[in-house]
């Protein structure tokens, strides 16, 4: 079994990160824990760190917490606050392109701008998520009965994509070229971009949660059942009339995390009972990366090279396996 | 069931109309030197004067389930505050829920069931309505939300009791039991009230159906099967309340006559009902509690029952709100007991007699 260097946060892994070689975990009770870097823990969010997420240069994480705050941590233990919305619980968050970031609570939405400058947007019912668009200053929102695309700095109306129900995270596949939401109900609804075509993918025994793009965007991985589900996107209409791969496959426990490797046809998978494989695409092939324990695994990241993972679970245990030397 | 402790947050969900004081006790449950650390969603930051760390406020978000049912209703934003609390685990030992004055608290409620995510993190305590004594009965006559909200409950306070007549209250009070016969009733001024009259009341807990409420049945059966005369030897403390056998008059049995002297100017649509009879067959009773929670399942408020199936050894309770319905086994029947099967519907033009009818069909041959 590769090594594992493991690591006590002090509650639920809300995220996991590579900040360069320097591992980044975000504890729900307001602080970030660090692996090889100069600090150990620093404290961001006085009132619980709900949501985290990479900046695109990979070099900060971007916070939003239940003090209204969102704040850049930095891989030496440096703190910056962006923005602060009072008495508002930040728990959406989304980098975007040229260090912007959009943030949103209830029913508006903000992005701050690498100038400081902030906008406002608003829906008539509320956000549930925020992804821009891999090209130009488009912010996609999830919400109620489908996805709002706003831009983000040109006037004009934004494009509303409709499908009844309600919609959670919502993600960009890396081309640009679809949309996909998770669903209330357990399923992930889609748009083909070019067109509006609608995508549905159903069947999960449970509710999606965590999603990720493998290289190059051929697949698109999902939890919510007791294997991690992956979608082709490389034909021209996305995974409409084709099977999906399920990818370490087991009976007794629910995929809760999945993060694919950033080159090789390969996931992570991380179980409701603690257990962490990394299985490969083409044969199946498992390796076991971590034995149950600790809770449901809730935060996976592999650093840019895809040598390690880091992982952590709603019980607060955290840690790197390093793969390859 | 009954043996493993049930870990999940305790959720408490106050209804009541604008201006009944849902504040006032609020703020006395957080003022309270009692050591439980609480969780607050509340609609509006308002008049909390209490400094709390987790209070956060959220836009009520109703949204259907996309399964073609009208009444499987839930409340986004609690699914998603619910999943941000559980961020903060060790923070705090329960949640309270305050909804708006004119909120329907069946979304609120049934989050709590229809969300695995939910269900498997909090269970619904109880639902608790603080009931203006002075103004209640007009709310009754305009609104349909301020029924609802004391059909749906657990626990009433019937507060600003000082603001009203002796005569007055006794007419609220039976108003109120017209429709929730079940509910405990606990007269308040400015909410004054034992704190644990209100939490941890376990009401939703199949297993504390009975042992928490132990008129809960009875005193329905009493009102259908017996009729109380000078020489009745049972006990009529229903505590907290009078016996009040006004309300008996309501049962679906009831036929009026021209001697009739109880209200007839009840403008409430909401009643309950509640039918006694022997062993079920067990096939028999869960199709018919499916069909009929499906099709009337946007009437029926709330539904409580203990079961007695025939040749099984154990009690059988089970609970829904609309079209949820949930149940399981509960313990063996006791020597000292009667074996018998007891069910109670609250709902919105129910038909009585149907249901009487219907429930008796599934009495085990």
């Amino acid at each position: 079994m590769p090594v594992t260097a493991p690591l006590d946060t002090d509650g639920f892994v809300v995220s996991a990160t590579f900040l360069g070689d320097v591992a980044a975990f975000a504890s729900g009770e307001g602080s970030v824990f660090f692996a090889g870097g100069p600090e150990t823990q620093t404290p961001v969010h006085k009132n619980g760190l709900l949501c985290a997420t990479p900046s695109l240069d990979g070099k900060s994480l971007i916070t939003g917490g239940g003090d209204g705050k969102i704040c850049k941590v930095s891989a030496d233990g440096s703190v910056e606050e962006l923005a602060e919305q009072p008495r508002k619980w930040i728990d959406i968050i989304a980098a975007g392109p040229q260090d912007s970031v959009a943030y949103a609570s209830g029913r508006t939405a903000w992005v701050r701008l690498k100038s400081g400058e902030i906008k406002e947007f608003q829906l008539p019912r509320a956000f549930a998520g925020l992804a821009f668009a891999p090209k130009g200053m488009r912010l996609a929102a999830s919400r109620y009965d489908g996805v709002t695309l706003f831009w983000v700095n040109a006037a004009g109306d934004p494009q509303e994509l409709s499908w009844k129900g309600a919609h959670s995270l919502v993600t960009y596949s890396p081309e640009g070229k679809y949309l996909v939401t998770t669903m209330q109900e357990n399923a992930l609804h889609g748009w083909r971009l070019a067109d509006s075509q609608d995508m549905r993918m159903t069947g999960y025994p449970g509710k999606v949660k965590s999603v990720s793009w493998s290289a190059k965007g051929k697949y698109l991985a999902t939890s919510g059942a007791q294997a991690a589900i992956l979608w082709p996107f490389m034909g021209k209409s996305g995974p409409m009339g084709q099977a999906p791969l399920e990818l370490g496959v087991r009976g007794d426990s629910m995929v809760t995390t999945v993060c694919c490797h950033p080159t090789e046809e390969m996931v992570a998978i991380g179980y409701q009972d603690g257990m962490v494989m990394a299985v490969r695409f083409h044969d199946n092939a498992e390796v076991l990366l971590r034995r149950p324990g600790a809770g449901p695994v809730s935060a996976l990241a592999w650093d840019k090279k895809g040598n390690r993972l880091a992982f952590g679970t709603e019980e607060g245990a955290a840690g790197v396996i390093t793969l390859v030397d | 069931m009954s043996e493993a402790a049930d870990s999940r947050i305790p959720v408490t969900v106050l209804t009541g109309y604008l201006g009944a004081g849902k504040t006032t006790l609020l703020n006395r449950i957080l003022s309270e030197n009692h050591g439980t650390r609480y969780a607050v969603i509340v609609n509006e930051f308002g008049e909390i004067g209490i400094d709390n760390d987790l209070l956060v406020e959220s836009d009520e978000e109703v949204y259907e389930m996309n399964n073609g049912c009208i009444c499987c209703t839930v409340r986004g934003d609690l699914i998603r505050t619910v999943e941000n609390l559980m961020k903060r685990k060790g923070a705090f030992d329960a949640i309270i829920v305050e909804t708006t004055g004119v909120a329907d608290p069946a979304p609120v409620a049934q989050t709590f069931f229809m969300d695995d995510d939910v269900r498997d993190a909090a269970r619904l305590d109880a639902v608790v309505a603080v009931v203006d004594a002075r103004h209640v009965q007009q709310r009754l006559k305009d609104t349909k939300e301020a029924e609802d909200q004391i059909a749906f409950s657990d626990v009433i306070l019937l507060n600003k009791t000082d603001l009203v007549s002796a005569e007055e209250l006794a007419g609220v009070e039976a108003a109120i039991r017209k429709i929730n016969p079940y509910a405990k009733i606990h007269h308040t001024e400015r909410c004054q009230i034992a704190i644990s009259d209100v939490l941890d009341r376990g009401a939703f807990e199949l297993d504390r159906i009975l042992d928490l409420d132990p008129e809960f049945l009875k005193k329905a059966e009493h009102a259908h099967d017996h009729e109380c005369g000078p020489d009745c030897d049972h006990d009529h403390d229903h505590h907290h309340h009078g016996h009040d056998h006004k309300h008996d008059h309501d049962h679906p049995d009831h036929e009026c006559g021209p001697d009739c002297d109880h209200d007839h100017e009840d403008t409430h649509s909401v009643k309950s009902y509640s039918f006694t009879v022997g062993d079920l067959d067990p096939k028999v009773f869960f199709d018919w509690i499916n069909q009929i929670t499906q099709i009337q399942g946007p009437n029926i408020l709330r539904m409580k029952g203990i079961l007695s199936f025939k040749d099984d050894p154990q009690r059988y309770v089970v609970q829904g709100i609309h079209m949820i319905v949930e149940g399981n086994h509960q313990r063996d029947w006791r020597d000292d007991e009667k074996r018998e099967s007891r069910i109670v519907f609250i709902g919105r033009e129910l038909d009585g007699a149907a249901l009487k009818t219907a429930f008796e069909a599934c009495v085990a041959e």
